[in-house]
């Protein structure tokens, strides 16, 4: 029982956002001393495990091409690209659209083309913003609205990312999973598998988050309506407010 | 045929290139951490051959890793300011090269599926041309050295040392998370040996009644999903729900199929990350960089995405993977 003290490590580190590889080292140690492995046999997993999992760590093979690729506009022409197809669009919609396009780009391994800093503050929140103002009339959306609009612009590209990625089989959570299984469990297993594994829940994901965008359009015009309402409201108190001084 | 283990050594040589350069980038205050550091992870790649074959002693490869995680740990590592082009200049790249770009970029998955499905059972003289087993990592390999001749063909760059410094700069951006996943694997190694799957597995075997598969699956799916809301990465939660449920319950007593519970396993951890502010990066991140009033304005708006796509994984599991 007294082994399961070094998962308690690995919670108490994460949750007290120690340094992560601290936390793995020291619950490392901790863990093999618990289980009464000698420091010498701590080393030599440590030093066997490392070996053995080196496939994980590959992906920084594309890191040339990718950067040689950036510095010459890789970001900027994906941003024109997606520009293209913005217009004559509901939020909910081109969200939609957005969460399609980061499913099946992530899932060809192109998990850095879009992200928050990337493609959603750049991009996908500005338009999306600017598709609810054309539904508002062309004002500047109340504070909630932008909000609500702003969250789910960042939280599609998240969810698109998760439910893509692990279909692209050189991802970093594939390659743990073969690392791990084929290091602790003797066993072989191909990321090519697992990659196909992740289909069926990425397409449930796009249906479901999905389905939400697109019901979110109705919800947010109906808020619209009442904030709009609320506003009118709130002007016209404060207009008798300044009256009455 | 061409060995897993030379891709290794390519890894490792293009480690130990970058830190030549990181060790003479005046830039960086943290050079020589920096470099030590990325260059020890290059040597390790090298030394890690012999570890596996067993002709070389796995100790003092276990001390280097100790290394790495101090280096990295004690934040010893730092990033210089890479010389690159600014963002008006791309934008006019982006406009003559245009969709060109796309074009390196996607020739890495094309490769990596190529070797993948077709190269792999390619023989010369009753040998397969790629190590068996090791097609898809081989793949990726060759789809990056592929990919890189391919973009500095289409973006007329002739010169090496371009792409080698860009992709140091990416490198030291990503700084020591980029090792972190590996590490991960070693702890959940350590984990096994030192017999936390078997605690842990006694202790779901007294709650769990015999032979309920939805049960079980349930239980693997949604420990995930908790562990990773706990430590904020579903890397993390991964080794401990394997060794408790996932391989000995799913996998061995209930004859599951491996590929599919595992994959969707770690997808069921992912429903987590989206549901907590300890996966900073994903969640707080953006709601700083988007101006948000409420930072948890991304969680509200992906939770009940989590939580029905968890609902999914479960039935996914549980239809499909026996």
């Amino acid at each position: 029982m007294i082994v399961l003290l070094g998962v308690l490590v690995v919670i108490l580190g994460f949750a007290t956002r120690r340094n992560p590889l601290l936390v793995v080292g020291v619950a490392g140690i901790v863990t093999g001393l618990l289980g009464k492995l000698s420091p010498v046999e701590i080393l030599r997993t440590f030093g066997e495990s490392f070996a053995s999992s080196r496939s994980v760590t590959i992906f920084a093979i594309t890191l040339p091409v990718i950067g040689l690729l950036e510095r010459n506009g890789l970001q900027q022409q994906a941003r024109t690209l997606i520009g293209k197809l913005g217009t004559k669009l509901t939020t909910g919609r081109f969200l939609t659209l957005y969460l399609l396009l980061r499913q099946l780009t992530a899932a060809v391994g192109l998990q850095t083309i879009a992200g928050p800093a990337q493609s959603v503050r750049p991009m996908i929140a500005p338009m999306a913003e600017a598709a609810m103002e054309r539904r508002n009339g062309d004002r500047p959306l109340p504070q909630k609205v932008r909000e609500k609009v702003r969250s789910h612009a960042a939280g599609t590209d998240t969810v698109g990312l998760f439910f893509g990625e692990d279909c692209f089989l050189a991802i970093g959570s594939i390659l743990l999973i073969t690392g791990l299984v084929n290091s602790s469990y003797n066993t072989h297993l191909e990321p090519l598998h697992l990659a196909l594994w992740a289909i069926p829940s990425a397409v449930c994901a796009f249906f479901i988050h999905g389905g939400r965008l697109l019901r979110m359009d109705r919800k947010l015009e109906r808020e619209l309506v009442t904030a709009n309402a609320e506003m009118t409201v709130a002007h016209e108190d404060s207009r008798q407010e300044g009256e009455a001084k | 045929m061409i060995k897993s283990e030379w891709f290794f050594w390519l890894v490792g040589a293009v480690f130990i290139l970058m830190a030549a350069q990181m060790l003479t980038d005046r830039t960086n205050t943290k050079r020589t951490g920096t470099a030590v550091f990325w260059g020890l992870l290059g040597v390790c790649f090298f030394y890690s051959t012999w570890v596996n074959e067993k002709t070389a002693p796995a100790e003092p490869l276990g001390i280097a890793v100790l290394a790495l995680i101090c280096i990295g740990g004690f934040n010893l590592t730092g990033k210089g300011k890479p010389n690159t082009t600014t963002e008006s200049q791309r934008v006019q790249l982006a406009a003559r090269f245009r969709g060109k770009l796309f074009i390196p970029a996607l020739t890495i998955p094309v490769v990596a599926m190529l070797c993948a499905v077709v190269i792999g059972k390619w023989e010369i003289g009753g040998t397969p041309l790629l190590e068996k087993g090791s097609e898809t990592i081989l793949g990726l390999g060759l789809g990056a050295i592929v990919a890189l001749c391919v973009g500095m063909w289409v973006l007329r760059e002739r010169d090496v040392r371009v792409p080698l410094h860009a992709g140091r700069g990416l490198l030291e951006s990503m700084g020591w998370a980029l090792l972190l996943p590996q590490l991960l694997a070693v702890l959940g190694a350590i984990f096994e040996a030192a017999g936390v799957g078997t605690q842990v597995r006694k202790i779901t075997e007294s709650i769990l009644p015999d032979g309920q598969k939805l049960a079980a699956v349930a239980l693997y799916c949604a420990g995930m999903f908790v562990f990773t809301v706990i430590m904020g990465n579903a890397f993390a939660a991964f080794p401990v729900m394997t060794a408790a449920v996932g391989w000995p319950v799913l996998i061995e007593q209930m004859n599951g199929n491996p590929a599919a519970i595992l994959a969707i396993g770690m997808l069921a951890g992912f429903c987590g990350t989206l549901c907590t502010p300890m996966a900073a990066n994903f969640n707080l991140v953006p709601a700083a960089l988007l101006e948000l009033k409420d930072q948890y304005g991304p969680i509200k708006a992906q939770a009940p995405t989590a939580v029905a796509m968890l609902g999914c994984n479960i039935l996914i599991v549980y239809f499909f993977a026996f």
